[in-house]
């Protein structure tokens, strides 16, 4: 038998989007946050360069102007009125964090200090602003650890290592979740008012990726096999600058702080692909130059990378070149102890796995699977959306890198992950408590651990003989090899093709641990359940739509077309059978244009 | 390379003390010893409990003993290390399952040094003011990811886990020194108790196991040097 838990709120997931939903939904009901990690591990702690917000510390800056740059970011998929909230409400939320306590850097007076990021413009000058505010190279990082600190000062309940593995839903309502402890191995069924999924992405799928390993779609599968539909999964980022074979992020502040992307030739070639913001370019834009360098055999020795270069000499170069300025008006120009100051962490991951340092000499990068802008539909309080017809899920919210409300559309700004998971984590948090508040707990299922027992033994069984590290090698190379940066159909039909098979084998999987505690085997195998649920939903959605827009580039339909694309995909999940519905972007600002930088 | 990975397992239920057992696995040279580990639980013991997450030195998860010293797994790599690597679980907390340790009593310590700003004035409409200068003073204890490696590397933990550890010190250092802060003189109180800095022989260990090169020692210097005289300078 099962622990029963009840709580009026379940947020599951303890990263930068739970742990924010939980200091909101506790001040008005009783709340648990469940984390298969213990909440300061979360991979909201990688994050580097910094949140984006208007707050105009260093220049001139709007809200207006985010929202315009986040619109056009999306390629004028994200929906506006979301991008729009989301832009307005970063202000006040980058001071909520300030007052508790997040160390941010500063300028000489004493404000918050901010830096140039891809895509963030001037709108007058279309030059690149410095809108990024942020704590060295380690923001996610201060994020997590200040948001953690309010929720210990608050008293907030968790459950440290408990993964779920179920969403309990009857007659369309969440009521609560199965959650597996991991130290005993016991299950646990909690019975919840209302449940918030905040459990983030799943760049596992790939072969080359900046995130952790316990980045594998949970939240968007288990959602999926409840009846949730997906949205937009085609979409999934690729971050230009990944350390070369380990995927290791390299943040885009490094070319904020005036690091420009070199090829073999010893060329900025960057200035071709994007002649006004060259380097600060949106990530799609450069993910692509690069990848088109490296076909061309401009990759470094003709190999499949490319340098960054952050060396003061160089950025000096390149900033005189530009006419870069500092706020006050004086020539920008670093020196090394300044990039040393500002770039800490990278410069400590370039010398331990690389032996190179980034002060003098130029780091290998390629491309890096990185964020899912699609994932479980929400609108703009978090709340998930059972279909594109726009009906809400009684009880069930999302936020964070595994929701789409979309505020990213088809392709994510670097800082707007953090904004994100601020500000829908705080008003999922509000109204989840909210909805406590005029609901009563529902019945729960009988036997409502039922499905995870038949999961579980499933992968127990003595009769495979599948290896689940075999298959998920052979997903992350189908995946990377189909459904990257570029696609066609052929390669993403072949990958599809991939992922069916190795569905068929997962149903034949074996695992070597037979115990209780910490059973790490059993439930990476789960895992590899999840990531293939997730890649299949993003390689049917990706082959669906016959169009280049964002991060889903196709070489054999080049064009955006917006007379039939400008719309958000739904991808509605049974065993062996996806269907796509559809729902337009809303445009309520700015009517889609070519996209330049 | 073929690498002899040699390995501390306790199963508990079914062993009655640890015992170790030696795998052999194929390396590279740049290859992390977090990718031994998986490459021996993926493809030779499924059976093999560690925890991992980031992959390069940034959640904390994967602090290990390793050839005899407090590391993360993620972030040594085997060149540095040669053919014969050997892996325990830190020392200081319970074993719970090969290299997993109970990390309760850690973060018990953690949580009661008040790890979080206090400041109950109103706050104003934009951020609290800091110059450079203010924010410098404590920015290297900002880096802990609170990984434990220098809490189980410590002589005076081992003998008695009633000590805080540096750990927990290093956090309360990162407020008592935050120009913002209004608790100082409250951490400092419980810093002072028995359990507190004062257990800290400066034996330095705890500087050498942090991945993250924060000066542990000198953040607990900061911190007596702060009890003594009554001032935050």
């Amino acid at each position: 038998m099962p622990q029963m838990h009840q709580y009026e709120v379940v947020i599951v997931g303890a990263g930068g989007a739970g742990l924010m939903a939980a200091l909101y939904a506790s001040q008005g009901a009783s709340t648990a946050v469940l984390s298969k990690l213990y909440p300061i591990r979360s991979h909201t702690g990688a994050a580097q360069g910094g949140v984006g917000a208007a707050l105009g510390s260093e220049e001139e800056d709007h809200p207006e102007w985010h929202t315009f740059d986040t619109v056009k970011g999306s390629d004028y998929l994200g929906d506006q009125d979301a991008i729009e909230f989301m832009c307005t409400e970063a202000v006040p939320i980058v001071y909520e964090l300030e007052h508790m306590g997040l160390p941010f850097n500063r300028t000489p007076d004493g404000r918050i200090a901010q830096r140039p990021f891809g895509g963030h413009t001037n709108n007058q000058t279309g030059k690149p602003i410095r809108r990024a505010a942020y704590a060295a190279d380690r923001t996610g990082h201060m994020i997590l650890q200040t948001l953690y600190q309010q929720c210990i000062k608050q008293r907030v309940t968790f459950f440290d290592e408990f993964q779920v593995l179920d969403l309990l839903v009857e007659d369309g309502a969440a009521r609560g979740v199965v959650a597996v402890a991991l130290a005993t191995g016991e299950l646990h069924v909690f019975h919840a008012k209302a449940v918030v999924f905040a459990t983030g992405g799943y760049g596992r799928a790939w072969e080359i990726t900046s995130n952790a390993h316990s980045y594998t779609g949970d939240g968007i599968a288990i959602a999926m096999r409840r009846g949730v539909p997906a949205e937009d999964m085609e979409f999934f980022q690729f971050h230009p600058t990944g350390i070369y074979k380990m995927g290791i992020l390299i943040t885009e502040g490094v070319r904020g702080e005036g690091g420009v992307l070199i090829n073999d030739k010893g060329e900025r070639f960057m200035e071709r692909y994007a002649p006004r913001v060259k380097d600060l370019a949106s990530r799609d834009v450069i993910s692509r130059a690069m990848y088109l360098e490296m076909s061309d055999g401009r990759g470094i020795a003709g190999r499949r990378y490319l340098h960054l270069d952050v060396r003061p000499e160089t950025v000096n170069r390149y900033a005189e070149a530009d006419g870069r300025t500092r706020p006050d008006g004086a020539p920008y120009r670093v020196t090394g102890e300044e990039i040393l100051a500002k770039l800490p962490d990278i410069i400590d991951f370039c010398r331990t796995y690389l032996g190179v340092d980034p002060v003098t000499q130029p780091m290998p990068v390629q491309p890096t699977a990185h964020y899912a802008m699609g994932g479980i539909p929400t609108d703009l309080n978090g709340h998930v959306l059972l279909s594109q017809d726009g009906a809400a899920m009684a009880g069930f919210f999302a936020a964070g890198e595994c929701a789409c409300v979309s505020v990213h559309g088809a392709n994510r700004l670097g800082t707007n992950s953090l904004l994100d998971i601020l500000v829908f984590g705080k008003h999922s948090g509000l109204q989840a408590a909210a909805w406590a508040s005029h609901n009563d707990y529902l019945r729960l299922p009988s036997e409502p651990e039922g499905t995870v027992l038949q999961q579980l033994e499933a992968l127990r069984s003595d009769r495979g003989e599948e290896r689940p590290a075999e298959l998920r090698r052979r997903l992350q190379e189908a995946m990377s090899e189909g459904v990257g940066v570029f696609r066609t159909e052929a390669g993403m039909k072949q990958a599809l093709a991939t992922i069916v098979e190795l569905k068929d084998r997962y149903s034949r999987v074996r695992i070597d641990d037979r115990g209780r505690v910490f059973n790490t085997d059993l439930l990476e195998a789960w895992e590899l359940g999840c990531l293939l649920d997730c890649a299949e939903v993003t390689a049917v959605s990706a082959l669906e739509r016959t169009e280049s827009r964002g991060a889903h580039a196709r070489d054999d339909f080049p064009q955006r077309d917006d007379e039939r694309w400008l719309k958000h995909t739904f991808a509605h999940f049974q065993p062996g059978r996806i269907t796509l519905a559809y729902k337009p972007a809303r445009i309520t600002l700015f009517q889609p244009k070519v996209r330049v930088y | 390379m073929q690498v002899m990975l040699r390995i501390r397992r306790f199963n508990p239920e079914i062993d009655a003390r640890p015992h170790d057992e030696t795998y052999t696995v194929e390396a590279d040279p740049n290859d992390q010893v977090l990718d031994l580990l998986n490459r021996v639980k993926w493809y030779q013991d499924g059976t093999l409990a560690y925890r991992r997450s980031c992959g390069h030195g940034i959640c904390g998860s994967d602090a290990m003993r390793i050839n005899g010293v407090n590391r993360l797994a993620c972030k040594v790599l085997v060149k540095n290390l040669g053919d014969r690597i050997t892996v325990e679980p830190m020392l200081g907390l319970r074993v719970v399952k090969d290299l997993i340790l109970d990390m309760e009593p850690f973060f018990a310590h953690y949580r009661s040094v008040l790890p979080y700003l206090v400041n109950e004035e109103p706050a104003p409409e934009r951020e609290r003011p800091q110059s450079p200068q203010e924010r410098a003073r404590f920015d290297d204890s900002t880096k802990c990811i609170l990984c434990a490696a220098c809490t189980t590397s410590c002589p005076s933990f081992w003998a008695d886990d009633e000590y805080v550890g540096p750990a927990a010190i290093v956090q309360a250092h990162r407020f008592i020194f935050d120009s913002r802060d209004r608790a100082a003189a409250e951490r400092l109180q419980i810093l002072s108790d028995q359990t507190g800095v004062w257990r800290c022989r400066t034996v330095f260990n705890c500087t050498e196991a942090c991945p993250r090169d924060i000066h542990v020692t000198q953040a607990i210097a900061e911190v007596k040097k702060a009890i003594t005289t009554g001032r935050l300078d």
